[in-house]
């Protein structure tokens, strides 16, 4: 065996790529459009929550808090009514969404230091968005309450409900890392499955395996060019969601592209383990979705949050790699953390890829029958 | 020395017996047809002899090298063409020349060399840079087999190599076989066309994956009291209830 060999053998594999112009064009899309539809679509944050506002006796306090919740880009105020009677038809009628409701002489009574009382009632048939409105009101209201504390030197306790790493709830900063892993799966493992078995659909690998290339060679020159496809996406993934979203990179982006590079990895050696195990191009392909894409999906904490999975499931999803890797894109995108933090995760991943590859290489015996 | 033998080779798959014990030589240089009726263990035994399945039992060897132990070494002295079509149809006549050739450790003066011998001889100078998937196929299975001797092996084999061409390029193809064996190279070839047996030097006939009647086109004719091969072939494997123009 020589190099010159293997270089070929690459090369074969990248004209392979480029010239399937159709596939080519979807696979370097794909991490785009699914940024940009995940992070549209798919999100549990809530925008343009209609604030109906009940002020009987207008003032100082009760104008600014007003005016702080109009000023964010998450409310707007639709009505500003009286008396509470008015209140209701509104809601009836899916007008508004969240109502504010100040008491009667609210600014005088905080000048006097008494409890001045606030009603925030909020549209919850759908209960989901309805405790997301509730946070977001809750926030502008102590930091209302916070900015008057201050500037009076009062001692006065607001409640902390920041919601740290991810202030402003952002939920496609949470989709991002699971995308990177979703893409890296579809490209790595199923296109390399795909690949692999359409040789030995066609008969070529029968070929392959009686001339003197050897069973790594040919994973090695399967592998390496969608290593570099997968390498594409990722960046082009991270791109899309901070030129769209402005997701926030807070760590170290080379630490996150090794990390990529890792779990790519691991989803190349699942996919030539699928293509070494089925017989046909269609059995690996639905293999490598079932084994792979789903898993990586729904067990990952990608979309559910494992913690409020049944007992069982979380064994589970502590063997799907898209979990640990989720754990480390978004520890570096959105926590700003290293190695020191993440170790365990990039451990676990690391020990993946080696099992993975050992068993890949060990399934795919030059034997054919 | 035998190019190829076979001493007692048997291959079974659970309770099933593909190939049961068969036992031949091909002499150096020689043209050894191995027929058989669909199933009849002729793709296996070949199997077993390029280094794809582990025999059973039995002993065999290929240019005087072990299948069991040095089929690294069987592989860079064989050539060998698969049942199916086995180049990339989305690479062009040049680029599958040139991969094969790099594969088999061809220098690239060699290969420069061996591709433009081999598009002039095939007629395909004018379209080495065509995508094999436009040839059509009896082109691809020509050039299919020039690319399997692009490495000059002493010993190639062809595993019905003729199936879905056309009488002409059939016709074409024993040539190109023929001018290989004239250059010393042995041909192991699997077929089910009784015409292509009258072709070859030596022909085995494989029944229920046993040697059922062994010997030059000729001589097996004359033992059968048959006319042609064809009529010793539908005798041989008709108790084994397969239908003859299988």
């Amino acid at each position: 065996m020589n190099a010159g060999a293997l270089r070929a053998f690459i090369v074969k594999e990248f004209r392979h790529i480029l010239r399937d112009r159709q596939t080519l064009t979807i696979l370097l899309l794909m991490p785009l459009v699914q940024v940009v539809l995940f992070g549209f679509a798919l999100r549990s944050d809530v925008r343009d929550v209609r604030l109906a506002v009940v002020d009987p006796t207008p003032d100082y306090a009760s104008t600014a808090l007003r005016a702080r919740f109009a000023a964010t880009d998450r409310f707007r105020v639709v009505a500003t009514l009286p008396t509470t009677a008015l209140l209701e038809p509104l809601f009836r009628r899916g007008e508004a969404d969240a109502a504010l409701v100040f008491e009667p002489d609210f600014g005088a009574r905080l000048g006097r230091s008494e409890p001045a009382r606030l009603l925030l009632a909020v549209d919850a048939s759908d209960p989901n968005t309805g405790t997301t409105v509730q946070n977001y009101a809750r926030a502008v209201i102590a930091a209302q309450e916070t900015e008057w504390a201050t500037a009076r030197g009062g001692v006065r306790i607001a409640t902390d409900t920041r919601m740290r790493f991810n202030p402003t709830l952002e939920s496609v900063n949470l989709f991002v890392p699971g995308l990177i892993a979703l893409v890296l799966t579809l490209v790595s493992a199923m296109m390399t499955a795909i690949s692999l078995s359409r040789e030995k659909e066609r008969g070529t690998m029968e070929v392959l395996l009686v001339s003197p290339l050897r069973p790594v060679h040919i994973i090695i020159g399967k592998v390496l060019p969608y290593l570099a496809l997968a390498f594409a996406n990722v960046v082009t993934a991270l791109l899309a969601a901070w030129a769209v979203f402005q997701v926030p990179f807070r760590g170290s982006v080379a630490l996150l592209l090794a990390a990529s590079l890792v779990y790519s990895m691991v989803s190349l050696a699942i996919g030539v383990f699928v293509a070494a195990r089925t017989p046909s191009q269609r059995g690996a392909m639905l293999a490598a979705m079932l084994g792979t894409l789903l898993p990586s999906t729904l067990l990952s904490g990608m979309i559910f949050p494992i913690a409020s999975m049944p007992a069982p499931l979380q064994v589970l999803s502590s063997i799907v790699p898209a979990r640990w890797f989720i754990v480390v894109a978004r520890g570096i995108m959105l926590k700003g953390v290293g190695v020191p933090q993440l170790w365990q995760e990039l451990a676990v991943l690391s020990f993946m890829t080696l099992a993975f590859m050992a068993l890949a290489v060990r399934s795919f015996k030059p034997r054919l029958g | 020395m035998s190019a190829i033998s076979a001493r007692g080779l048997t291959k079974r798959f659970g309770r099933f017996t593909a190939v049961d014990q068969i036992t031949f030589d091909v002499a150096a240089g020689e043209v050894f047809g191995f027929l058989g009726a669909n199933g009849a263990g002729k793709t296996t035994a070949m199997k077993m002899l390029v280094g794809l399945l582990e025999p059973t039992e039995g002993e065999g060897h290929v240019g005087g090298f072990d299948v069991r132990g040095q089929r690294d070494s069987i592989r860079r002295n064989i050539g060998y063409m698969s049942q199916r079509f086995s180049l990339y149809g989305d690479l062009t006549v040049r680029e599958n020349i040139q991969l094969y050739a790099t594969i088999y450790g061809l220098s690239t003066a060699q290969i420069v060399e061996r591709s433009t011998g081999l598009l002039g001889t095939l007629g395909l100078s004018s379209h080495a840079n065509e995508l094999v998937g436009r040839l059509p196929l009896g082109w691809k299975q020509k050039l299919a087999f020039s690319v399997a001797l692009v490495h000059q092996p002493k010993i190639v084999f062809l595993d019905e190599p003729t199936g879905g061409v056309d009488p002409i390029t059939r016709r074409q193809f024993w040539e190109m076989i023929y001018a290989a064996a004239t250059q010393g190279t042995t041909v192991f070839v699997t077929t089910h066309y009784m015409d292509e047996a009258e072709y070859c030097d030596r022909i085995s006939i494989m029944v229920d994956g046993r040697i059922a009647a062994l010997g030059t086109p000729g001589e097996l004719k004359e033992r059968f009291g048959a006319r042609s091969v064809d009529d010793v072939f539908v005798r041989l494997a008709r108790p084994a209830a397969i239908p003859a123009s299988a």
